[in-house]
């Protein structure tokens, strides 16, 4: 039978993928930002499971939300990204230290 | 049983697809991969009984958001060599973090969800069931003003989007219109009189 502990076990595995993923990715910015995208599915996979199985429409209202915070982050991410690039030709994270103090 | 036959293979699909994303070689491989965890993810949502979410995944995430990823992807001349240079060596420490998180969440779930009432199975919902009226019916009225944030957020990454991509150009030539608009004749026309001449 299926449980809520199967939704909330394939979440926290997707989520530790993506924490992963931003160690292993760290240099390449578009990778990282993709990493982000893949832990707030991973949440939004938890606050539907949790709205299922709990019978209340509020966790769906809340991905609602979580979606359109998440592709606004994405708009503007990416947005910061070309011009990154367009003044270093480069999105390697470790070429961004001109703010280092 | 048999959704969780259907769940299993979702679940194994969705887990291939993001260990997918964090190693392909190449980034747009990775933005492939993201496209089949987003449209997985659909599927194991509409498995919830959210369809209205599951539609709104594909439709934002596949049909916007991943487009827009590639289109940044392939417009950008990324470095692809420079990118992979440090994977082997941080390849360990990002499994190891991603054990022990994955270690902690997973021991937080199972102690919480020893003989929990929350587990019994939900009873599906009938064929008049509509999720997207439910869902209205609590965003237009409960959340409201959430509902209008979210708009004015929305509205916010378009204009950021644009003003931060926004670029002048020396010598390019536009028109003023407020100056078109002022203009008059005596601007213009300069009337010259002078004596009729001929040769």
């Amino acid at each position: 039978m299926l449980t809520l502990t199967h939704f909330l076990t394939l979440s926290a595995i997707l989520f530790s993928i993506s924490i992963a993923g931003i160690f292993i990715n760290r240099k390449n910015m578009i990778l990282l930002l993709m990493c982000i995208e893949l832990m707030l599915l991973a949440v939004n996979f938890n606050f539907i499971a949790l709205s299922r199985y709990l019978d209340d429409i509020a966790g769906q209202v809340f991905v609602f939300f979580v979606l359109t915070v998440a592709a606004a982050e994405t708009a503007i991410g990416l947005a910061i990204l070309v011009i990154v690039f367009r003044t270093r030709q480069s999105i390697n994270v470790q070429d961004l230290d001109s703010l280092k103090g | 049983m048999l959704e969780l036959i259907f769940f299993g293979w979702l679940a194994f699909v969705l887990i291939a697809a993001a260990i997918g994303v964090i190693t392909s070689r190449n980034p747009v491989y990775s933005a492939l991969f993201l496209v089949l965890a987003f449209v997985t993810s659909a599927a194991i949502w509409v498995l919830l009984e959210a369809e209205f979410l599951a539609m709104t995944l594909v439709l934002v995430y596949v049909g916007a958001v991943m487009v827009l990823f590639l289109f940044v992807l392939m417009m950008l001349d990324i470095d692809v060599a420079s990118m992979r240079a440090g994977f082997a060596r941080y390849a360990p420490v990002g499994m190891l973090v991603g054990a022990i998180t994955i270690g902690e969440l997973l021991s937080v779930i199972w102690l919480r969800s020893q003989g929990l009432p929350v587990l019994a199975q939900p009873l599906p919902h009938g064929p008049d069931y509509s999720n997207t009226k439910e869902l209205g019916a609590v965003l237009y009225t409960e959340y409201v003003y959430a509902f209008e944030l979210a708009a004015f957020i929305l509205l916010l990454a378009i204009v950021a989007a644009i003003v931060l991509t926004l670029r002048h150009r020396e010598g390019s030539k536009v028109q003023d219109i407020s100056k078109q608009v002022a203009v008059r004749a005596e601007d213009r026309i300069t009337l010259v009189s002078m004596d009729a001449e001929s040769e």
